[in-house]
């Protein structure tokens, strides 16, 4: 795939190339991406959320957990930019303290999902026996009803690892848990497909003839190849595993209160709406900005990684 | 098409009777005491009594076969009972699945649900189908053009904003600013004259138009692209050089070829849209089936919840079905055999 010209090959054509400089694959792949003004936005929109998050609590250094009863159900102001809840503490504190949770939900959530599925994945794709029990397993968990399933999960199982963990943990690595295990099917069927395909190709063929283990040819050959789909697919499953968790918080059966999470101070904030809109309006955006940044860039790295669309 | 029906239709079974599996022993072997919330006065001998009225001192299996028969077996039975007004021997002693905070049959909660959310889901759907088609055939016609670039961002924002956002600021502008629209959704309205129709009407707007913008951000996607498929295809050239005029090309010829996938998208999308109304019924409080299962799971109502949980897998089961021998028939090349 590369291009760069060797010393023992001279004609026009490689002369022309010298001129140019240096092309990487990730350099055109970014090249096309930048060509791509919705994933570029996305971009700056996420680079931005996650550093609001990151930095933000050291700027705005109110507790999100501090209670000030004399100043409750306030409209935004400038000691509280984002307002003030029912119990007084304020909005702006929680939201950022609330999207690190969210954020590290969805990010460890799709961590666990795009194992999960890029290992059932190359199973099924490299070993023939192993395709059909998994992909009827795929199939099986594809016909689950997943919201119900998911919130009948949690509510059955909060109090025991709340118990074994902590109250904070336990339903962290629960809401982790259910997410990833539930998520993880399209990733599944893509890179299955994606290595059927690569399975026959002559790059592996050589490698086994040389007596490269199976182990071997699986992470040096197939999962580079791979990596391509699996990216696209993380930045979908970020995107599902951030509206999940909100969705769960949301019917009151993720984090505890005490706890914010974006979809938390959603619930919180719905029985307020006609005294403090504002509760609802800046969590409700963060979660949606997230996801439509996340998506676009998802977009935009579809396109600049398929080989057909990206100019070369 | 009889061969390729009767292989979809024994597919399906296996799948169910795992899933049913699955669903029955996550909520059976799960921590977790179906009396450990009655008052702790009741000693324990009581407590034992409770627990084997509530049918739980039978081994598991037992009580798997036991839920799959009143399941599949007698709870048909009775509601054939009913359509018809037949009896049927021992219809008495037939034993039905009981919830146990309310101690009635599940099946007679679920139907007593199931037309609030079947209205709200069911005219969201048709709504959502009739705004994403007219989208997705104008973006692909006119592909790349400012009318393009406006739908591709309105199914991106109506795939990305969660829906219990978009109804959360719903009820802020309309009900909270504006004052036009009721906040809750009342369940007990009857429909009598013009005045209660047109109040129905306005109690339905903002649930139905929650759902249906997410709907239709999904479908006018499926629209497009499959537009874009059949539009350089060589019958669309035949149909132009005939000297057709161009809406009969486009309407007739193109849209009718694109509906094929779009028709088994649509299908495939009703059951997550059951799901999807857990959340706007909770939104919009709708007394519906996503209030009932909520409601059952908060009060650790077993039998409900597994009941409620396995029909939403027997939807998707069937509409999965649904789709592939809608697609069968719409599209011959589609059936192998």
């Amino acid at each position: 795939m590369t291009d760069a010209p060797t010393s023992n090959n001279t004609g026009p054509d490689t002369d022309m190339e010298a001129l140019k400089p240096h092309r990487s694959l990730w350099y055109d792949v970014w090249a096309q991406f930048r060509t791509h003004r919705g994933a570029l936005a996305g971009a700056a929109v996420f680079a931005l959320i996650l550093l609001a998050v990151g930095v933000g609590p050291y700027l705005h250094t109110v507790d999100p957990t501090y209670l000030d009863y004399r100043s409750k159900n306030m409209d935004p102001n400038w000691a509280h930019p984002f307002g003030t809840d029912n119990l007084g503490r304020d909005m702006l504190a929680q939201v950022l303290a609330g999207g690190r949770v969210s954020l590290a939900v969805g990010f460890t959530a799709m961590g666990l999902s795009l194992l999960v599925g890029v290992l059932i994945g190359v199973l099924a794709g490299f070993f023939r026996w192993l395709d059909g029990p998994l992909m009827r397993l795929t199939d099986l968990f594809l016909a689950l009803p997943l919201l119900p399933l998911l919130l009948v999960i949690i509510m059955l199982f909060r109090d025991t690892l709340r118990r074994a963990f902590g109250p904070e943990t336990g339903i962290f690595l629960l809401i982790v848990f259910v997410i990833g295990i539930t998520s993880w099917m399209q990733t599944a069927r893509i890179v299955r497909g994606d290595v059927l395909a690569l399975k026959e190709r002559e790059f592996v063929l050589a490698a086994r003839s040389i007596g490269t283990r199976e182990r071997r040819v699986i992470t040096r050959h197939i999962l580079p190849n791979v990596l391509s789909p699996v990216m696209v697919s993380a930045t979908l499953g970020l995107a599902n595993a951030i509206i999940t968790e909100s969705a769960l918080s949301f019917l009151g059966l993720g984090f505890p209160s005490d706890f914010p999470t974006w979809g938390r101070l959603l619930f919180d904030g719905k029985d307020f709406l006609t005294l403090t809109p504002s509760r609802v309006i800046w969590p409700g955006l963060a979660i949606s900005l997230t996801v439509l940044s996340v998506n676009f860039m998802g977009d935009g790295l579809r396109d600049a990684l398929d080989p057909r669309i990206r100019g070369r | 098409m009889f061969r390729y029906t009767i292989r979809r239709l024994l597919f399906a079974i296996p799948t169910l009777i795992a899933i049913s599996f699955i669903i029955f022993a996550l909520l059976d072997l799960a921590p977790g005491d179906p009396t450990a919330n009655l008052p702790l006065t009741i000693d324990a001998k009581t407590r034992e009594q409770i627990r084997i009225s509530l049918g739980l001192g039978e081994p598991f299996h037992i009580r798997y076969i036991a839920w799959l028969n009143q399941f599949f077996v007698n709870e048909p039975l009775n509601i054939v009972e009913q359509w018809f007004g037949i009896e049927f021997s021992g219809s008495a002693e037939r034993l039905r699945i009981r919830s146990w905070s309310t101690r009635s049959p599940v099946v007679d909660l679920i139907i007593e649900r199931t037309p609030q959310t079947l209205w709200v889901v069911g005219m969201s759907y048709v709504v959502g189908i009739l705004i994403a088609i007219p989208i997705g055939v104008i973006s692909a016609y006119r592909q790349y053009s400012w009318i393009d670039q406006a739908g591709t961002l309105f199914s991106m924002i109506g795939f990305s904003v969660p829906t219990f956002f978009t109804g959360l600021v719903l009820i802020v502008i309309f009900s909270v600013n504006l004052q036009w629209l009721p906040m809750i959704y009342d369940t007990t309205h009857k429909v009598t004259d013009w005045s209660s129709f047109l109040f129905q009407v306005r109690q339905m707007a903002m649930p139905v138009m929650v759902l249906a913008l997410f709907n239709a951000a999904q479908i006018s996607r499926f629209m497009r692209s499959s537009m874009l498929d059949n539009l350089n295809q060589d019958y669309v050239r035949t149909a132009r050089a005939k000297g057709m005029k161009e809406h009969v090309v486009v309407l007739v010829h193109v849209l009718r070829n694109s509906l094929i996938p779009v028709v088994t998208v649509i299908a495939l999308g009703v059951p997550q849209i059951f799901g999807g109304a857990i959340i706007t019924e909770q939104i919009f409080r709708v007394n519906g089936l996503g209030a009932l299962l909520i409601g059952g799971i908060e009060a650790a109502d077993i039998p409900l919840v597994q009941t409620l949980t396995f029909i939403f897998a027997v939807l998707i089961v069937g509409f999965n079905l649904i789709a592939d021998l809608v697609y069968g028939i719409l599209d011959p090349r589609i059936r192998y055999d």
